[in-house]
């Protein structure tokens, strides 16, 4: 099993200084955008980008070239917003993009603003990524002293800034139109759609916004071109994408692979298996939003695809976070924690999530506490239900404005799918323990 | 009377320079102050409103959703300790009950229990003042806050910028 190093490949050769303006230059970063800029052929960006098949890296898979098409043609200014407010529980890919090949991410900044015709592209940054502002703001400072960013790009004619902003601690400005309302200063609180930020985004203008990973692959679609890029990965599911592995594996960490690629192998082969050769009692396959998979074979050796992982076992690949548990660990505890988690980023628009949260959070902390009741489970599908009716599958149903609220059910659905019965054995024993 | 000092003024323009809306640099300029004062006040507050043409009641209500502004002084030193899903299973819990206990009476020293840093394959992982730290164990966790404390560590200010 190896990796396919494309958007990893920079920090991965040049461990020492792939963050520097010299040490990128001396690896290539900046030769897209000035071709693109020579070629001078903004629709050929997006074409390229269409003919990748490049989804959303960010959580939801969007496509990101129909993303772009959504802005209204004679609509200007328009922005390009950058979502860095990396904060899905144990997804750490954005955090090394941003400290180790801040480059890439400015040079892929500075072509999707020419094809999408925006001169100004603000990144929101996670406020806890101290180093990874300080490398990006620095890499923007290098780059526009070389002529890459500014007035005129390489003789362009064309303009492009970027603005860095710092979060300052909410998970829910991950969700891209909290983002925008945290960037115009107010409250990080999800917005109705519609109108969608294409039409009317940041300071009501027409808005992309894009995921750090994504916008990193774009320099070398551009690069090898948008059918050469679509060969690697499989349906729907092209190119490549990094999954950050953690838990008991024995080398967890970062992995770019090839989509299509299995579980298995990416657990065993790359994250080099479970500690003590125990087995995998679960994982999460997305995120801490996504609902969970055991370690069976059928759910191991599943392919590494976004459609795939959803239509048939209803969970997603999010935000490529894997979070492997042995035997050893209570999957109750877990859930407990997951929702503590949501109970404390829900933002309190809506009162299904705001109230909901909290409701879940606190029957799990009973029932991961030795203080559960026999009812507690179906009291926890009841609760979630009035979040995400059926409490079911991905795609989430809401009733709510965004995902948060759903997210926080996924893992009531995977307690109740895989271990109802050990869940409903260990109630009848608490109880039994406190009659 | 400024709240933010002279070469903090100037910051604060460039700040607000950068938003076609001022109302945008109410986070920048909030970090900006806690660079500057160790927390958010309510004068630093008053003056963010001045600067960005709002009321101090629209910047306390935008300040108070966010949890690295401080509306409290606090130490000089914040430590953030992990206890989400994966740093819970490798140690998290007891490297926060550790600290905490351990500094419970140094006022100079703010524990506090966060959500997931994106450090998850060098769990457990903290921060101080926004410095990761991987793989701590609660008596290297004291060793870190230490190394701080002495100065043979350089900390960053409370709300992560680097000390010139």
């Amino acid at each position: 099993m190896t990796e396919t190093r494309i958007v990893t490949k920079r920090l991965r050769d040049r461990p020492d200084d792939s963050w520097t303006i010299d040490g990128a230059l001396a690896s290539g970063a900046y030769e897209q955008l000035r071709a693109v800029l020579a070629k001078g052929d903004t629709a050929d960006v997006q074409e390229q980008v269409k003919l990748s098949g490049l989804r959303g890296r960010g959580g939801a898979g969007f496509p990101t070239a129909q993303k772009w098409s959504f802005l209204p043609p004679d609509s200007f200014p328009r922005y390009l917003v950058v979502n860095a407010d990396e904060g899905e529980p144990s997804t750490f890919k954005d955090r090394m993009l941003l400290e180790r090949d801040p480059h890439q991410l400015v040079e892929g900044i500075a072509i999707s603003s020419y094809s999408v015709k925006c001169n100004v592209a603000y990144v929101y940054v996670r406020g806890e990524f101290a180093l990874g502002y300080e490398r990006l703001a620095r890499a923007i400072d290098d780059a526009r002293a070389k002529g890459f960013l500014g007035r005129d790009i390489l003789g362009s004619g064309f303009d492009c800034d970027i603005v860095v902003h710092r979060g300052a601690g909410a998970y829910i400005c991950g969700e891209e139109t909290a983002l925008l309302e945290s960037l115009e200063g107010s409250q990080g609180m999800p917005r109705i759609r519609p109108p969608f930020p294409a039409i009317e985004g940041l300071y009501a203008k027409p808005t992309v916004v894009n995921n750090v990973e994504t916008l990193s692959t774009v320099p070398h679609i551009v690069r090898m071109g948008g059918e050469e890029y679509a060969k690697l990965g499989v349906n729907r599911s092209t190119g490549t994408r990094i999954f950050s592995v953690s838990g008991h594996v024995n080398q967890p960490g970062n992995y770019e692979v090839e989509l299509g690629m299995t579980f298995r192998d990416l657990l065993y082969g790359l994250a080099g298996g479970v500690r003590e050769n125990r087995k995998i009692k679960f994982f999460i396959p997305g995120g801490a939003s996504s609902q969970w998979l055991t370690g069976s074979d059928e759910h191991l050796d599943a392919p590494l695809d976004m459609d795939f992982v959803q239509q048939t076992f209803g969970v997603m690949l999010g935000s490529g976070a894997i979070m492997v548990y042995d035997e050893t660990v209570d999957p109750v505890l877990i859930a407990w924690r997951l929702a503590k988690f949501f109970a404390h980023e829900s933002c309190g628009k809506c009162t299904p999530c705001r109230e909901g949260t909290g409701w879940i959070e606190k029957v799990l902390y009973r029932m991961s506490h030795g203080l559960g009741r026999p009812a507690d489970l179906d009291l926890l599908v009841d609760v979630g239900g009035n979040i995400s009716p059926g409490v079911v599958n991905a795609p989430f149903v809401q009733t709510t404005i965004c995902p948060l609220g759903p997210s926080a059910v996924s893992c009531i659905a995977s307690l109740n799918k895989f271990f109802r019965d050990e869940v409903l054995e260990r109630l009848r024993n608490d109880a039994g323990a406190h009659a | 009377m400024s709240f933010f000092d002279e070469s903090n003024v100037a910051k604060a323009k460039e700040i607000l320079a950068r938003y076609p809306r001022p109302k945008s640099a109410i986070l920048p300029l909030a970090h900006l102050a806690q660079d500057q004062n160790g927390w958010l006040s309510p004068e630093a507050m008053e003056q963010i409103a001045d600067l960005t043409g709002t009321t101090p009641a629209d910047v306390l209500g935008t300040c108070s959703f966010y949890t690295m502004l401080k509306r409290r002084p606090c130490g000089k030193f914040v430590v953030s300790v992990c206890t989400n899903v994966t740093c819970l299973v490798t140690g998290g819990p007891e490297v926060l009950d550790h600290l905490e206990a351990r500094y419970a009476s140094e006022p100079d020293v703010t524990v506090e229990e966060v959500e997931c840093l994106a450090a998850c394959d060098g769990a457990p992982a903290l921060q101080v003042n926004y410095e990761f730290h991987e793989r701590v164990s609660p008596s290297s966790a004291v060793e870190i806050v230490e190394g701080y404390r002495s100065g043979t560590r350089r900390a960053r200010t409370v709300s992560g910028a680097t000390v010139a």
